[in-house]
């Protein structure tokens, strides 16, 4: 159990994180203190045109491994800027690493010729995530990662989220059921300028993580958020799906239907796919640079409501938080099991 | 000398001749027994007339259980020898074995199904994992729970080809029995049976019969080292080819119907002369090496227009893994993997006990391999041998495997009753015989209709066996080791089977 808020501006309007802090806190049932996180994009818009690499060191300031990941770094990526990350410690937080953020673009020449820019940036994130004691938080432009153990409202107040702006916002509140709750495993989940928020536990894990695994992906994490990143990533990044194929071969109809509506491309995609389909319980808002997906499983066995006003969607595990954001909201729904909700902005920002 | 001794078979029956009926004429055990180990004995009746009582002639009893199962007044039950010998290392089977060579039957031991020795047997030390509070298990009752499976080529990329592919309604299918070893009335009860619930049957390689080249849809038919009855038509009359380089009762061992057996019907089916031997060679005589099937394989395609996917089947060995990755890559759309516990009609008893590995093992270590080479979702596996029961089915496919082949819980639920006689073409079941008077034993629409309720059955517990796990998809079971562990297994054979011990 988790709980999960987003709030997705199609017009490029920007807001401070209090609001998003405010809509996470009233759902506070459903974490236990062990995790909560943020995601903004439009955070950077001065840095835009670089990768915005949040990494957490465990070990404090003077831990060996910065000057290890650095290096790294450096002979990988030209770096415009480095910086902590500014921290306001108070006394429900407790054991917190150490933070680092990072402007850079990659060194052209080391891209392989097969390689994407993206693919590239991919290789450097997962190189440092093999590394004893640290992990990056977020790695894609304009955007970024607040998270830790914690309830998310200290989380907020730690990071000060308030100082931040942005025209998506997503939170996330834990109730970690099968990996124990540490910095790093905190959500929002990133790659690249994809975040996923999840509530749910998934019983595809064995098979997904397994195909996964022959195209190079590999779950450090062992959590389901990672798989369904990963899962998305490979399905749009490396097999230029549409978001709608994407989000059907995660959470496909059944095969009655299909012969049914003798839909060969759905069952093309589901014969091909099988092995990609997220079964179990889950509901998700994965938002990146130009949009935003919410989806459930199939089944519905995880809540997700969702409301759009103006040019404003919200999502929510709870209706709570949608009420609390905009009380006079009219338009609010509950999107069935598997019909995702796709938003696309009309230019990127 | 040796051959007057008497030596007792290990199994005899006993009479209970308060309840027999002898007195009124029955003789339904002495028709049943088709080993003629019952027959009548002469006694005066009270009032001095002559009745004819069953008498055990304690020469050929298997335990078939046939004349149990026959018998109106319950009046018979079989009882085993309790031992040949007192010693504690030389037991009766060694002892009896080298008896039976040392005498008047001589030459190689033969035996029929599977293999019997006491090795573990893997699926028992598997559990699945079910869901608790934190994940919702499922109701089949309730929810869809689906459990297709698409056997054949596929791309693993978006906008690559889909081959020609099987579709299974239940992801069981019925392992090759050919004609011969089984009776064209098993053939069709198989056929019909298979039609009926949207799976395969396979007709072994004993050629396929006129009478059911209707049912070409459901059939797997198979192209063997003695490539009996094969032909153009013969290939394009089914839904899928399978190339049969071993099995898991023999692992490189050829097989042999005898002459005798070999009857008008099956002559023809086979397309050789009537009362020849039925030699298959070991291995086939065109493949001494993977480029060898490769050309098969591509034959067979060219042959079936590229209409019909091609399996090849192999028995579970050590090296199965790089195997299975051999014949991915020499263009075969389905891997049929067969363990060491698989049956037959007829084996050398030396090879079915000692020869081959464990199905759970090799599925997952081909599985694996796949995995590794990034090829996996390009073939699919067929895990058989010795599987008893649909949380076995389900167990195979969380190791890696997309369906699985069933060939002894088929004469099962045709009445077998595992007696290891197939061979002998006596089968009191009328199953794995040919003969007059035994074959008709099997009511085809019975027959259908039970091979219908397995499938319909094992189906039935596949989804509460998944609704457990929190599963509505089989898809999302192959190769989910997450949803197993091990009970009672050392760390190599969890490594193997990749599944953690149970606790963890």
């Amino acid at each position: 159990m988790c709980g999960i808020v987003g709030i997705i501006n199609t017009d490029g309007k920007v807001i401070d994180g209090s609001h998003i802090r405010e809509a996470i806190r009233i759902q506070r049932d459903r974490g236990n203190g062990l995790g909560g996180g943020f995601a903004v994009y439009g955070s950077y818009p001065e840095n835009k045109d670089k990768y915005a690499f949040h990494i957490m060191y465990e070990g404090g300031r003077n831990s060996p491994v910065i000057s290890i990941v650095e290096d790294y770094l450096k002979a990988r990526a030209n770096i415009y800027q480095s910086e902590q990350i500014p921290v306001y410690p108070n006394d429900r937080i407790s054991r917190a690493p150490y933070f680092k953020r990072y402007f850079l673009k990659p060194i052209e020449e080391f891209i392989a010729p097969e390689q994407t820019e993206e693919d590239y940036i991919v290789e450097v994130v997962m190189t440092i995530n093999k590394m004893e004691g640290t992990f990056v938080l977020s790695s894609g432009k304009n955007m970024g990662v607040f998270k830790g153990v914690g309830y998310p409202e200290d989380i907020a107040d730690y990071f000060r989220i308030e100082d931040y702006k942005g025209y998506t916002w997503t939170a996330h509140n834990r109730f970690p059921t099968n990996t124990p709750g540490w910095w790093g495993g905190a959500h929002p989940f990133t790659v690249l300028d994809k975040a996923v928020v999840h509530n749910g536990e998934i019983t595809s894990y064995g098979t997904n993580v397994r195909w996964l695994e022959m195209y190079g992906y590999s779950c450090m994490l062992k959590t389901d958020t990672e798989v369904i990143s990963y899962t998305y990533d490979k399905l749009t990044r490396l097999d230029n799906l549409t978001k709608e194929d994407a989000c059907y071969v995660m959470a496909p109809s059944l095969w009655e239907e299909i012969d049914r509506t003798d839909d060969r491309k759905k069952r093309y995609l589901r014969q091909i796919y099988g092995s990609a389909m997220i079964n179990g319980p889950f509901g998700i808002i994965l938002t990146h640079k130009t949009g935003a997906i919410i989806l459930n499983d199939r089944n519905k066995l995880r809540p997700v409501v969702c409301a759009k006003d103006g040019d404003t969607y919200y999502a929510s595990s709870e209706e709570c938080s949608i009420r609390l954001l905009s009380p006079d909201v009219e338009h609010i729904w509950s999107p069935k099991g598997g019909e995702p909700v796709i938003i696309d902005f009309p230019e990127e920002f | 000398m040796k051959n007057n001794w008497n030596i007792r078979p290990p199994f005899h029956p006993e009479f209970d001749l308060e309840r027999c009926d002898y007195r009124n004429g029955c003789q339904i055990c002495v028709k049943e027994c088709s080993f003629g180990e019952i027959s009548l004995k002469p006694i005066k009746g009270k009032d001095g007339n002559i009745l004819y009582r069953p008498w055990a002639n304690m020469r050929a009893c298997n335990s078939c259980q046939r004349c149990v199962k026959m018998c109106p007044q319950s009046a018979i039950h079989i009882v085993s020898e309790p031992m040949h010998t007192s010693h504690g290392y030389w037991k009766t089977e060694p002892v009896n074995n080298i008896w039976r060579q040392a005498g008047s039957e001589g030459g190689v031991l033969l035996v029929g199904t599977g293999a019997t020795g006491p090795q573990k047997r893997y699926f028992d030390h598997i559990m699945f994992d079910a869901c608790q509070v934190t994940n919702p298990s499922i109701d089949p009752l309730r929810e869809p729970m689906e459990i297709r499976r698409y056997l054949g080529r596929k791309t693993d990329q978006y906008g690559g080809k889909v081959g020609p592919q099987l579709k299974l309604e239940v992801p069981v299918m019925f392992g090759a029995m050919s004609f011969g070893a089984v009776n064209l009335r098993v053939q069709e009860a198989e056929a019909q049976a298979t039609r009926k619930m949207g799976t395969y049957w396979n007709t072994g390689e004993g050629g396929f019969h006129e009478k059911l080249r209707n049912y070409g849809g459901n059939t797997i038919v198979q192209v063997a080292s003695g490539r009996f009855g094969v032909s153009e038509d013969y290939m394009k009359s089914a839904a899928a080819v399978e190339i049969k380089i071993g099995q898991g009762a023999k692992p490189g061992i050829g097989g042999h119907l005898p002459g005798e057996k070999v009857s008008e019907a099956i002559s023809k089916t086979r397309m050789i002369p009537e009362g020849s031997d039925a030699l298959s060679p070991a291995p086939h005589h065109d493949i001494y090496s993977i480029e060898d099937l490769r050309q098969l394989i591509y034959a067979i395609k060219e042959a079936t227009d590229y209409k019909v996917p091609i399996s090849v089947k192999i028995s579970a060995v050590n090296n199965v893994a790089p195997i299975a990755s051999g014949i991915a890559r020499a263009g075969a759309d389905i891997i049929a993997i067969d363990g060491f516990r698989g049956g037959t009609g007829a084996t050398p008893l030396q090879i079915r006990q000692n020869t081959g590995i464990p199905i759970e093992l090799a599925i997952s270590s081909a599985d694996r391999r796949l995995r590794e080479e990034g090829i996996r979702n390009t073939v699919s596996l067929v895990a058989s041998g010795g599987i008893q029961s649909s949380s076995d089915v389900l167990k195979a496919i969380c190791l890696g495997a997309d369906a699985v082949y069933v060939g002894t819980p088929v004469l099962i639920s045709l009445g077998c009753n595992v007696c290891q006689r197939c061979f002998t073409g006596q089968c009191p079941y009328g199953i794995t015989t040919n003969k007059p008077g035994l074959a008709e034993r099997i009511n085809v629409d019975e027959a259908t209709q039970a091979l219908t309720n397995l499938l319909h059955a094992w189906g039935e517990e596949i989804k509460e066996l998944m609704g457990s796990m929190g599963i509505s998809a089989i898809e999302a079971l192959r190769g989910n080791r997450d949803r197993l562990r091990g009970i009672g297994l050392n760390e190599e054979e969890l490594r193997i089977l990749e599944i953690k011990h149970a606790g963890a």
